[in-house]
């Protein structure tokens, strides 16, 4: 119960947005005679102020939360975890360096370093995933370099330095395939904290462009309607808190699971 | 079948036994798969006599011990039949509540591992203060005070300052020594001590060992000894039980077992033991692993592995037979009711070694090497201080020969062995190594010399990349310093390695958690031979292993060393290995070399007064030879901050006033024996 219910939603999700194209969705046809038309009243799930309907809407701003979510966590993944291995591995003045940068990164609020990252990068999906990934990689750079810093005490380390390795192969071999369970259950809840960042950053017009869907955008156009029209932020917000809420259920049970292995 | 004939007879001497236990089974998990971890365990131990309990790793030794207590691992351990009887009263019966009465109050225990076996948010006084409270009723000032007493009791100096410290304050041997004093404090008829000593250094040990034998006589009490270590048990034990695979194959007095052990398997551990007198052959060693314990047998446990089997041994299970006196032994060459085996297995004699290669000539050349660790503290990271871990150290080493550096735990062994290596860079002094000064080589002129010295661990888990199949830990040296360019050919030779290390090609597909300690040790060796180097520093090689797989490993390395040429520097604690296999010795307190020489002259003639008392302290087991333990007091200094003059004087029964100005010269004794002490000028 506990993991089979946030799978099935997540599940859902990937869904929705690797489907979306084939659905034969129509987020953008305008149906005058349908404005604000709740869900009781037509369609599946009700329709916005300019007559839209609001299941293929959602359904296209799953799209845009999930592949803007995968390729933040890969890029910052991969991005975060190198930097951090060589730095930890390396010490010296690189290390200092990059710990310096960590923390100036670490001092701002991670979500107001997104908006003024995307408003200097200007509108539009792309710049959204350059300004996370440019603030996310810093949470995984932390944490693979404290794990590197004590894995590179271990002995099959010193035994691969004395055999002749190069730094390349040890740190690539020999030191991130040991990081990966931290990292995994880092990556798992960041994705909860980019599909919000998005959402976020979409509220502020910093996202998707009209007439294009995200979450984020859906609930600012409705949030005008509030008091008529309630679904138009209900509808999206709920299908934002069920994907949050399953990835944290799912990343606690994950991180619990890992922890046991971690000898 | 294990019935004993110890029924009617025992009855009457059974009510001046303190601890019986009848047919004890423990089992982990349920049903067909379940582990016999112990199965049908019987003994009894005396008001004030000392049981140990001897056997290799994973033979059932500690699960016997917690199932004594009931603390066996929830929810899969847990007892599934006979009789723990605390004079006459059955401890498997009793409700949790009485038991927890006894654990601490009649039997205390103590267990290996003193760093996690102390609360270190709790001082040592309060730790002992629960205790107290629990079994003797005692709080506040009386408790306090009683702390005291015990802590000084256990020869803890200084005890009114210590009961109010927190166990990291502490060094291992007096934290040994405060879980010791935990375990008196409820004065109990029982002590389990499981290895109390096995993580402590020699001269510690037998300051523990002394003391536990003191309070004994004081107090009466009796005691189990868990260990896996003849040397112990010889200095310690009235009876000796040695435990295989889950059963006890043999029981006997101390005497007895020392003078004429009767197991096979006993006399296997008494074999495989390293010594001088063995120097010029192979050591004796068990072939196979003991079997795994979730089936259930219908032959001899040890069959597979004894020379003597027959095949009775391999059909019928063997009973305890136990004589009059107690001595006991489960094998069928013992049993009248079996026809003696048509030839008694000939042990034959192991061939003798082949001679080595004459005139070798220094292949290492180490001279006034120093480490110095810096000791950063504040906010700024200022220097404050160094650990002095190596100062000054001088070291020669022919090709294909061993030098043994032997000394305590945070001497500085392991830094010698990587400032040689350059895994650390030396503060100062020189290492040459075939003529090239390794020191100031760097980068890729370093890396290329690599494959000429390689290093093998103490810690046969932690030196293997576990996400690596094992083949392709074998062949990284090759590939980092590209050996064999061609992949087939680079795995024929991987096959080969496995072959000379006495593992099957096939093994190269399996991953290091599929093997035993002494494999793993082995995939190291064979990881090490891979770049055919000349020199190999072994850094306690053997010290996680028991006695029968040392042996192999120790002959792995005795075998390759004549093969080809190696040179070795033999770092360890274990002195009877340093008999077997080195050439020379080097002894190291605190950061420096205190006495070097022939490896027959250092054991048998040492000069140095720390040598002497190292040599002292080492268990041993011809027990008969009224050898005095040379005691020393206290611990060794921290290195960041050494005595003046002769480091070892705060120690050193012998010091004089002079020792305590001046650090003492060079002093030849014979040639190519010396040491560093005034007592020799
Ligand atoms: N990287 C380091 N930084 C600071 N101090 C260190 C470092 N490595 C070792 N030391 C200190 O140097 C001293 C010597 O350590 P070393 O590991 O060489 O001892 P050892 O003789 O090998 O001991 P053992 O028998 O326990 O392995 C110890 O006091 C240790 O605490
Ligand atoms: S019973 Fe047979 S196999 Fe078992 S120890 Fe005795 S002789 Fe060896
Ligand atoms: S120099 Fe003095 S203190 Fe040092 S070992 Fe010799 S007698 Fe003992
Ligand atoms: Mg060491």
């Amino acid at each position: 119960m506990r993991v089979k219910l946030p799978a099935a939603i997540l599940l859902l999700w990937a869904a929705a947005a690797v489907l979306a194209g084939a659905l034969g969705l129509d987020p953008d046809r305008i149906r005058l005679e349908l404005i604000l038309a709740p869900p009781w009243e037509a369609g599946w799930l009700g329709y916005d102020d300019l007559g839209r309907p609001l299941l293929d809407r959602v359904i296209a701003g799953a799209r845009t939360s999930f592949w803007v979510a995968l390729w933040v966590v890969s890029l910052s993944a991969v991005a975060g975890t190198l930097i951090g291995s060589i730095s930890g591995y390396l010490g010296g003045k690189v290390d200092r360096v990059v710990v310096h940068v960590i923390d100036i990164f670490l001092a701002f609020p991670g979500i107001l370093l997104a908006i003024a990252l995307a408003g200097i990068l200007g509108p539009g999906i792309g710049n959204v995933v350059i300004a996370l990934s440019l603030v996310g990689w810093v949470g995984f750079a932390r944490l693979a370099r404290a794990q590197v810093l004590s894995l590179k005490q271990r002995e099959h380390v010193a035994a691969a330095i004395a055999l002749g390795s190069r730094r390349r192969r040890i740190i690539l071999r020999h030191l991130i395939p040991l990081l990966s369970a931290p990292l995994i259950v880092e990556a798992t809840f960041g994705v909860a904290s980019i599909v919000i960042a998005e959402a976020g950053l979409s509220f502020l017009g910093l996202g998707v462009q009209p007439p294009a869907a995200s979450w984020g955008s859906m609930i600012r156009d409705g949030t005008r309607y509030l008091l008529v029209a309630p679904h138009m932020v209900l509808v999206p917000g709920l299908a934002m808190l069920l994907v949050v809420l399953a990835v944290n259920l799912l990343g606690d049970r994950l991180r619990d699971r890992m922890d046991v292995r971690l000898r | 079948m294990s019935e004993c004939n110890h029924g009617s007879n025992n009855s009457r001497r059974m009510t001046d036994k303190l601890l019986t236990v009848r047919d004890l089974q423990v089992r982990f998990g349920e049903g067909e798969g379940a582990v016999r971890a112990v199965d049908g365990v019987s003994f009894a131990i005396d008001r004030g006599e000392t049981l140990a309990l001897l056997g290799e790793s994973g033979c059932g030794k500690s699960m016997t011990a917690l199932a004594l207590l009931r603390l066996l691992p929830q929810p899969v351990g847990h007892i599934a039949g006979g009789q723990v009887l605390l004079e006459g009263q059955d401890l498997l019966a009793l409700p949790e509540m009485r038991m927890r009465q006894v654990r601490g109050g009649r039997i205390a225990m103590i267990f290996q591992e003193p760093m996690t076996s102390l609360n270190p948010v709790m001082t040592v006084g309060r730790q002992i203060g629960e205790v107290l409270a629990a079994h003797k009723g005692l709080k506040g000032r009386a408790a306090r005070a009683r702390s005291v007493e015990l802590l000084g009791l256990v020869g803890i100096p200084d005890a009114g300052r210590r009961v109010d410290e927190y166990p990291h304050q502490l060094s291992g041997g007096m934290k040994q020594r405060v879980m010791i004093a935990m375990a008196l404090a409820g004065e109990p008829d029982l002590l389990i001590a499981d290895e109390p000593t096995t993580a402590l250094d020699v001269t510690i040990q037998a300051q523990v060992l002394e003391l536990m034998r003191d309070i004994q006589r004081e107090t009466g009490m009796a005691m189990l000894l868990i260990t896996h270590d003849l040397g112990v048990v010889a200095g310690m034990a009235d009876r000796v039980a040695v435990m295989y695979a889950g059963q006890l194959v043999e029981q006997a007095s101390r005497a007895d077992f020392f003078t004429e052990p009767r197991h096979p398997y006993s006399r296997k551990l008494f074999a495989a033991l390293p010594d001088m007198d063995k120097r010029d052959r192979p050591l004796t060693v068990i072939p196979g692993t003991v079997p795994t314990l979730d089936q259930s047998f219908h032959a001899c446990r040890f069959a597979d592995r004894c020379a003597s089997a027959w095949r009775t041994c391999h059909e019928v299970e063997p009973a305890w037979l136990e004589e009059a006196d107690g001595r006991g032994v489960r094998c069928h060459l013992y049993d009248p009711a079996h026809p003696n085996p048509p030839a008694a297995g000939s042990e034959a004699e192991p061939d003798r070694l082949a001679a080595r290669s004459a005139a070798p000539r220094d292949l290492l050349e180490v001279s006034r090497l120093k480490v110095h660790f810096p000791i950063h503290k504040g906010l700024f990271k200022r220097t404050v201080g160094h650990v002095y871990a190596v100062d000054d150290v001088d070291i020669h080493i022919p090709t294909g020969r061993t030098l043994a550096l032997v000394g305590e735990s945070g001497c500085g062994k392991t830094t010698v062995g990587k400032a040689i290596l350059q895994l650390l860079r030396p503060t100062a002094g020189s290492v040459r190594f075939d003529g090239d000064e390794l020191t100031r080589l760097r980068g890729e002129a370093l890396r290329r010399r690599r494959r000429e010295f390689q290093i093998i661990f103490q810690d046969p888990f932690s030196s293997m990349n576990p996400r690596m199949q094992v083949g392709d830990i074998i062949e990284e040296g090759m590939v980092a310093q590209g050996l064999v360019p061609d992949a087939g050919a680079r795995r024929q030779r991987v096959e080969e390695l496995l072959e000379q290390v006495g593992l099957r090609p096939e093994h190269a597909r399996r991953y290091p958690h599929e093997f035993s300690g002494g494999q793993r040790q082995r995939i190291c060796v064979a990881r090490a031979l891979a770049v055919e180097p000349r020199l190999i520093i072994c850094d306690e090689p053997t010290s996680a292993l028991d006695v029968s797989v040392q042996a192999q490993i120790l002959n792995l390395l005795k075998r390759l060393q004549l093969e080809l040429d190696l040179a070795y520097l033999f770092i360890t604690h274990n002195i009877s290995v340093v008999a077997y296999l080195a050439d020379r010795v080097a002894v190291m307190y605190l950061g420096r070399i205190v006495e070097e020489g022939p490896v027959d002259r250092v054991l048998t003639d040492p000069q140095h007064p720390y040598t002497r008392a190292l040599l002292s302290a080492v268990p041993r087991i011809d027990t008969d030879t009224g050898r005095e333990v040379i005691r020393l007091e206290g611990d060794i200094p921290s290195p960041s901050n050494p005595p003046t003059g002769c480091h070892f004087h705060p120690r050193c029964p012998q010091a004089m006033e002079r020792c305590r100005q001046a650090y003492p010269d060079r002093f030849e004794r014979g040639s190519e024996h010396w040491a560093r002490c005034w007592l020799l000028e």
